[in-house]
């Protein structure tokens, strides 16, 4: 999957099929392929000098239970946000 | 405290203005992230793990009441909900949007703060002593000497570009709780032999990757050549530091390699040039900033022995929380108050906005409008009278801010770790939880007493490992977390880098190896002997053995 973060707000979005941005996981486009990733790779680079994202770059997924969970833990703490609960 | 003149109200206010334009520029394409990024971290604005990271200075760690509902009201307004107190005696945002940036800070501007230099190769945010002005072992105010070298090193156009970031402390009392001799320079002050208050000027300490406690260049300075000779220093850094490499730039790396005498001589050289010019400090300049630290209208009152003694009699929850969190003020009748940022339920140093709301309240109902940070990532009220004591503890454990363990086990210096920090390897801040939560039962951490365990997420060392009686520091190990130990490290005035004890440990023992080690230390220790004398006195064999084995 591609992982950035949006240039406006800065949070932590995934490219979709669509090459559209989002921030749920569950939407984002999954490649399957180098060529796949690639194309993915391309179209994120795209949104980066079009100046939407900054930093794009692909995350090997693995896929659990139908879920998805980027296989390195620093990614997968990107992904889903902080260990320790949102001070409130 | 110091209140901004028209200089300073107008260097903030302009920059705010600036950096709006900088940021619409960069939202409309016309600046590249490359272009941007330096211009954004000259304001603080960082981007971490999930979001932009927005740091903001808070001098010397103080702050009154209106800057502290300021706080609160950027939290609630651009962030979560909630702000982290820095090691640096700095705050930082962890969620703020690039878009409401400008007005974040038009509105910190307002309240005379801004994150100018809290990033980036130049003159940091200087750090003293949360006790300054009030401490009853001080010879003289720090805060006057900070203020000084905050206006000399403001937007300071010869060092703007220095090889790499620079840290002073300033401690005006011999018991060092500024960690001066971790810093870039460290300024202590002290009186010479006829009596005279100056510094002793201490460079090349600091942690990260390549730790250093620094080393005494000047026995004493009079204060009225701090400037010149400050800039010396900086002058000889900024052209023989090196800069072909991130990780040999600071200062430190320049001392070690050409020794503290070349260095002193170097700077002695360079002084020589400046000496007694334009950056002499004359007393009449040292009079007028002396007077923004005015003492505030103390009432003349005696300790409050008595009745405070029968308080902690009838209520033993209070009576901890007296013995924990207190410190002696110069003034009788009055009390310095840590206010503990270490619960067992949010990360060390964060504090909320409704938190923040209240603290400003209790800042005015208690201590003359102020509050500071201190470099444990706690608060301070520094002028409670005693015979408030009481009302002001019920009122914090309402807030859940009345932890009584300043200075014991669970006043864990940690790191935002990999929770929220980019460049950590490891997360910090579960660490710090779980080690509050095994270590609960308050007869025990009474009976452990003065600890520190400072836990860092990576070797760039944050979270202060090298000088924790117990450092924790997190590292990536073939995909997994893994935590090292060091034993034996110290940020006082008689300040020493902590051993390593041997491998890490896996995350899940890490907790394990913190109770062997204490229980060590009970074992081994003599009568009142606080863990660091013990770790001095018998060094790290038996550690070594409980941690690893007799082999």
């Amino acid at each position: 999957m591609i992982i950035a973060n949006t240039l406006a707000d800065g949070f932590v979005v995934f490219l979709t099929e669509a090459h559209s941005w989002t921030n749920d996981i569950t939407k984002g486009a999954v490649a399957e392929t180098d060529e796949q990733a690639e194309s993915l790779l391309t179209a994120a680079k795209q949104a980066e000098q079009t100046n939407v994202v900054i930093d794009p770059y692909l995350i090997p997924i693995n896929i659990e239970d139908g879920l998805r969970k980027p296989t390195e833990y620093r990614e997968y703490i990107r992904a889903t946000g902080p260990t320790v609960p949102i001070p409130s | 405290m110091y209140r901004y003149d028209e200089f300073d109200a107008r260097l903030v206010t302009e920059r705010v203005e600036q950096f709006r334009r900088q940021a619409q520029r960069r939202l409309s394409g016309e600046l590249t992230e490359d272009q941007f990024k330096p211009l954004r971290l000259m304001n603080g604005l960082y981007l971490q793990l999930h979001a932009y990271m927005m740091r903001i200075n808070i001098p010397y760690g103080a702050l009154s009441s209106k800057q502290m509902r300021q706080l609160a009201h950027i939290a609630r307004t651009y962030d979560k909900g909630y702000g982290h107190f820095t090691t640096r005696q700095n705050i930082q945002y962890n969620w703020i949007q690039l878009k409401n940036v400008p007005d974040a800070l038009a509105d910190l501007a307002a309240v005379e703060m801004h994150g100018i230099q809290s990033s980036g190769n130049c003159i940091r945010n200087t750090t003293s002593d949360q006790y300054a002005g009030v401490a009853r072992d001080e010879l003289e105010d720090p805060r006057v000497y900070c203020e000084i070298i905050r206006q000399w090193s403001t937007l300071h156009p010869e060092f703007s570009f220095l090889p790499r970031k620079f840290k002073i402390a300033v401690t005006g009392s011999p018991n060092d709780r500024a960690a001066v001799k971790l810093h870039d320079i460290g300024l202590r002050m002290h009186q010479n032999e006829q009596g005279k208050t100056g510094f002793e000027v201490i460079v090349g300490g600091g942690q990260g990757r390549t730790p250093f406690v620094g080393k005494t260049i000047r026995d004493w300075l009079a204060p009225e050549h701090l400037l010149s000779y400050l800039e010396a220093i900086l002058r000889v850094y900024n052209l023989d530091g090196r800069r072909d490499n991130k990780y040999k730039a600071r200062i430190k790396i320049l001392v070690h390699q050409i020794g503290t005498d070349e260095f002193r001589r170097l700077v002695d050289t360079e002084w020589q040039q400046i000496k007694d010019g334009a950056l002499n400090l004359p007393q009449s300049e040292i009079d007028r900033i002396n007077a923004y630290f005015t003492p505030p209208a103390y009432a003349q009152i005696d300790d409050e022995t008595e009745s405070l003694n029968e308080q902690r009699t009838q209520n033993p929850a209070f009576d901890a929380w007296v013995q924990a969190n207190l410190a002696e003020h110069k003034v009788s009748g009055y009390s310095i108050v840590n206010i503990s940022l270490k619960s067992p339920k949010l990360p060390p140093g964060d504090v909320t906005a409704v938190q923040m709301d209240a603290l400003a309240d209790l800042a005015d109902e208690y201590s003359f409008s102020e509050l500071r940070v201190n470099h444990r990532q706690n608060l301070v009220l520094a002028d409670v009278p005693q015979k408030d004591l009481l009302s002001l503890w019920t009122k914090l454990i309402e807030l859940d801010l009345a932890t009584p363990n300043i200075g014991l086990i669970s006043d864990i210096i940690a790191c935002p770790g990999l929770d929220y920090c980019a460049l950590a390897n490891a997360r910090s801040i579960p660490l710090a939880q779980e080690i509050h939560q095994r270590f609960q039962d308050i007869d025990k951490v009474h009976d452990i007493g003065e600890l520190t365990i400072n836990i860092s997420g990576c070797m760039n060392a944050c979270g202060h490992h090298h000088v924790g009686h117990i450092g924790i520091l997190g590292v990536d190990k073939r995909g997994k977390e893994f935590y090292q130990f060091t034993l034996g490290g110290s940020s006082d005035q008689n300040a020493s880098l902590g051993d390593r004890t041997g491998k890490g440990f896996p995350a899940d023992e890490a907790v394990n190896a913190v109770e062997k080690i204490l229980n060590t230390y009970i074992m081994v220790r003599n009568d009142g002997e606080r863990f660091l004398e013990t770790y001095r006195r018998v060094g790290m064999k038996p550690f070594k053995e409980a941690l690893y084995g007799s082999a």
